[in-house]
């Protein structure tokens, strides 16, 4: 039973961390450049413009409920359980998310380069 | 790709990596904490460690947000990920602490991966955006070309 609530958790982790990066993603796009906004208008501008946009801040919620899911997961968990399983499994799943929702051209190289790091994460944590 | 950006690609790696052991070393000192007594969190931003990690912290997701407003979600995430290998490193040449032949293999596994995604492009173009679902067989094989 345990195991399936650290599983749950860990589920939880991977979909609140994948909704948070693509939705700040998404944010930052719609902001642009933020180094070209710091030069032609100021630093105020920018975090004016940041706070401005509505998915940061649903952003900002997303990785703070992955944050606490995680919090969660390792109470029930292993920590050589939910951290390289989490981890490794977000970076897959960022991979397909960024190519669906925010239609990043995922070429061959970055879903070589999102398993390599994920057998990675899984490995140093071993 | 200018050498700004990646110092701020370097900063994501650095800054999140120094501030995570900036907090546990500063957690160690705290004690841990009870869900019946959360004010100890709020007291711990007192602890000079805990304070300077949050703020490294805070230095992290400005340098990633950055980021993410001129590159791509998966060009910056493998980024993020040689905190990892940064983590080891530290631990071996300053704590001694001794990498088995696994962790070396994860290490390897990791910076390849980074790297094989600094070389291509760091940003899909906003044109592409609109179209890629259509055509996204077609950007894929000019890719491989390239």
């Amino acid at each position: 039973m345990k195991d399936l609530y650290a599983w749950a958790a860990i589920g939880l982790i991977i979909l609140a961390s994948t909704t948070g990066n693509v939705l700040l993603s998404y944010s930052m796009k719609r902001v642009g450049d933020v180094g070209e906004l710091w030069k032609r208008r100021g630093v105020l501008a920018v975090i004016g413009r940041v706070l401005a946009t509505p998915t940061f801040a649903l952003g900002l919620m997303a990785m703070g409920v992955a944050f606490y899911s995680l919090l969660f997961g390792l109470s029930w968990g292993n920590l050589s359980l939910v951290v390289p399983a989490s981890a490794s499994l977000t970076f897959v799943a960022n991979a397909v998310a960024a190519r669906i929702f925010l239609h990043e051209r995922v070429g061959r190289r970055r879903w070589i380069a999102a398993l390599l790091v994920a057998c990675g994460v899984v490995l140093m944590a071993v | 790709m200018t050498f700004r950006k990646y110092l701020v690609l370097a900063g994501i790696t650095v800054f999140s990596t120094v501030g995570d052991s900036l907090l546990a070393r500063g957690m160690k000192d705290v004690g841990s904490i009870s869900l019946h007594n959360l004010s100890g969190l709020l007291l711990a931003v007192l602890n000079p460690w805990v304070a300077a990690g949050i703020l490294l912290l805070l230095a992290f997701f400005a340098c990633y947000m950055s980021a993410l407003s001129w590159a791509d979600l998966t060009y910056v995430l493998p980024a993020t990920s040689l905190a990892y290998v940064l983590v080891a490193l530290i631990g071996h040449f300053r704590l001694q602490e001794e990498i088995s032949p696994t962790r070396w293999l994860g290490i390897a596994l990791i910076a390849a991966g980074v790297g094989f995604v600094a070389a291509g492009p760091s940003v899909t173009p906003s044109h592409q955006r609109q179209t890629s679902q259509n055509t996204s067989r077609d950007t894929v094989s000019q890719e491989v070309e390239s």
